[in-house]
């Protein structure tokens, strides 16, 4: 097995405390017609208290199955085939469904893809909000009271998210509502239970660019005020740059680099990354051309041993034909190239 | 919005209905059998006497005339006088209809209540040998044609069992002052709980009979939608928030897996009007279904006529509800 213990990432930089999410070589598969589809395949990586972590790659590349595998919501024909996802200490992947169902939208919550389909059409946006209130709110006082404290607590998180006059609008549906909106009430019904960690996939997909800025910075605000952890998930590194202060590049099922956004931003250790960096218009440069990756993330099933970026590299050398595990690259840094460890040597 | 709707499928019944009436009409004159001597039978009369009462009833006329002067008469609210009550068919068509519609109604019930769960749990339970079974036996639910199911069940239960009664809707000895003319209804409201029950048994064999094909088409639908639904993103969210298992799936999935399973209920009901004149036949239910079968063995043209544009604009209405059930269970279309 190709297990490979990260260095931590607080080695050099002084003290740090204890990862409040830790996964651990973390493998999940589909089964297909095709055959078994390995979407992540050893994904190790920590989030620090209070931290805004990005976590970046292409689509396909297995940041949604990677999270959605820490929520325990891979559903069949999926299953988590290895690894551990350590909350707090606890193995979320020992727990039972009922353990599991306390911790999901209270202490981890979770922003999906979309958020035109996230919410129920058929429900008003105030129950929606209101349901998570009550399925983990154990300080609520029972009946008229707690009903009461409920619905308080859920206007005031609209309104927190920028939802005007949030009273009056509970009894609406959600088509009710602007695209940007419906994404600023999924983020309030995620965040409505005050979770210590928030995963965001890809908040800013599906918006026009200025409601993604506003978005952006609305969970920015909201992770400073409530002192949370965030998973940003993108496969932007220019909204990486300018909100997380570390970042995960996966590739292909694989974290690829891991490092300080600002280091990995400056000087890319792997081939990806910097594929990455070259494929985002830059506006202090708008004569930089953009040059998108050449090829496609490969097919994640029967892959053999060698490097997964292979067949797109640039730098591609004979040698990458052997498997490659991350290699320390730096203060706080790792990525998964063999060209890592001869740079530093050359 | 509503109201141009409603008067758009208004005006769309006016052309359906002519249809309609000219096919029956075609038909009743192109089948074999003369509703004079049908009522003549083996009595003896002269042909001057057949003559006047061919008169009597307009059949004197060539046929076309005779299409005009029905349309004309129905414009003005007049369908004709059943040839074999003597009275007029609206009034006929009216006795008979409370019966057909309490048949209709429980037979609905009966479909809904147990195809709703049933499809559901073969969604949860998908590809396992519930779900197989349940496939299989919905496949054969819908393609049992009535008649057979029918005398099956009426075979079984009633004759051979004796558990439920054979025929009709309630033994004599019950009396039950109308009120709605539904026995099931009238019965409880006026506190008789025995006739309530000789009802029930009498309502039982003939509504499942008629149910079957519906209910086993509305747990194809539930399950298919339901599959769908549990599938989409906002179910996933609401996983997510860490919602109870129960709440996810009968809050968050049926809701929405109900619009279609709602929407064909309607539309299916349409289909039992047909399935009516069958299922009355065989269990002597005194509906209009059985009424129109017997008129068309009397060659009863009135009736028959009358009967189906009735049939035609329930059966647009029924199409028109759906549409509303629709939009009220949907709250992205609006009204
Ligand atoms: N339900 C599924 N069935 C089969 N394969 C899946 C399923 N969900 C995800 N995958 C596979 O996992 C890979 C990674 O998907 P995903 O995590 O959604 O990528 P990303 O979020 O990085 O765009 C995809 O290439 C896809 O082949
Ligand atoms: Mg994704």
């Amino acid at each position: 097995m190709t297990t490979t213990t990260l260095p931590r990432p607080d080695t050099a930089a002084g003290d740090r405390p204890e990862p409040v999410l830790s996964v651990r070589d973390l493998r999940t598969a589909f089964k297909t017609s095709h055959g078994i589809v390995r979407a992540v395949s050893g994904v190790s990586l920590d989030v620090y208290p209070g931290e805004c972590l990005g976590v970046v790659g292409e689509s396909g590349s297995g940041k949604s199955v990677t999270f959605a595998s820490v929520m325990g919501l891979v559903k069949k024909p999926g299953w988590v085939e290895d690894g551990e996802i350590l909350y707090r200490g606890r193995d979320l992947t020992r727990l039972s469904d009922r353990e599991l169902r306390a911790l999901r939208g209270k202490d981890i919550a979770m922003t999906m893809q979309d958020a035109l389909t996230a919410l129920n059409p058929a429900l008003t946006v105030g129950e929606q909000i209101l349901e998570v209130l009550r399925a983990h709110a154990d300080d609520l006082p029972r009946g008229r009271a707690g009903r009461a404290e409920a619905r308080r607590r859920a206007v005031e998180m609209l309104d927190l998210v920028g939802i005007p006059s949030p009273a009056d609008r509970l009894n609406e549906y959600p088509h009710q509502f602007s695209g940007g909106m419906r994404q600023r009430i999924m983020i309030a019904i995620a965040l409505a239970c005050r979770p210590r960690l928030l995963i965001a996939d890809e908040p800013t997909t599906a918006l026009d660019v200025t409601i993604q800025a506003q978005v952006l910075e609305l969970i920015a605000d909201i992770r400073a005020r409530l002192g949370m952890s965030v998973v940003l998930i993108t496969h932007d590194l220019g909204v990486v740059a300018e909100h997380c202060d570390r970042v995960v590049v996966m590739y292909a099922g694989q974290v690829v680099e891991t490092g300080p956004t600002r280091a990995v931003i400056s000087d890319p250790k792997h081939p990806y990354t910097q594929g990455l960096l070259d494929s985002i218009p830059r506006l202090s440069d708008l004569s930089h051309p953009i040059r998108p990756i050449q090829g496609q993330v490969p097919e994640l099933i029967d892959l053999p041993p060698e490097c997964r970026f292979i067949g797109r590299c640039p730098k591609r050398t004979p040698d990458c034909r052997t498997g490659i595990d991350m290699r320390p690259a730096g203060p706080g840094r790792a990525a998964r190239c063999i060209l890592v460890g001869e740079e530093t040597e050359a | 919005m509503t109201l141009g709707k409603f008067i758009e499928r208004l005006a769309q019944l006016v052309p359906v209905l002519l249809g309609v009436s000219l096919i029956v009409f075609l038909m009743m004159s192109l089948t074999p059998g003369d509703p004079v001597e049908i009522m003549l039978g083996d009595q003896h009369v002269t042909p001057e006497q057949e003559q006047a009462l061919r008169h009597d009833l307009g059949l004197d006329r060539p046929p076309h005339e005779r299409f005009l002067v029905f349309i004309g008469n129905a414009l003005q609210g007049d369908f004709g006088t059943s040839f074999y009550h003597r009275r007029p068919v609206g009034e006929v068509i009216a006795e008979r209809l409370p019966a057909t519609i309490e048949l209709t109604l429980v037979a609905m019930i009966l479909a809904l209540v147990t195809a709703i769960p049933l499809g559901v749990l073969a969604a949860v339970k998908k590809s396992t040998i519930f779900d197989k079974a349940s496939t299989v036996g919905s496949l054969l639910g819908v393609s049992m044609p009535h008649f057979w199911f029918g005398i099956l069940l009426l075979m079984l239960f009633a004759v051979h069992l004796h558990w439920l009664p054979v025929a009709g809707r309630i033994d004599y000895e019950y009396q039950v002052e109308p009120i709605t003319h539904l026995l099931l209804v009238d019965s409880l409201l006026r506190g008789n709980i025995a006739a309530f029950g000789n009802a029930l048994s009498h309502i039982i064999l003939p509504a499942l009979t008629l149910g079957l094909a519906m209910g086993a088409i509305l747990m194809r639908v539930t399950r298919t939608s339901m599959l769908e639904v549990m599938r989409a993103d906002y179910v996933r969210f609401a996983e997510a928030k860490g919602l109870a298992r129960h709440r996810i799936l009968f809050r968050h999935a049926l809701k929405n897996a109900l619009i279609p399973t709602v929407t064909v209920a309607a539309l299916e009901t349409g289909t039992l009007l047909g399935g009516n004149m069958i299922v009355e036949t065989i269990f002597g239910w005194p509906g209009l279904g059985r009424l129109v079968v017997e008129s068309i063995f009397q060659r009863n043209y009135p009736l028959v006529q009358a009967a189906v544009l009735f049939y035609a604009v329930t059966y647009v209405m029924l199409n028109f509800l759906a549409d509303i059930l629709y939009t009220i269970l949907n709250p992205r279309v609006k009204l």
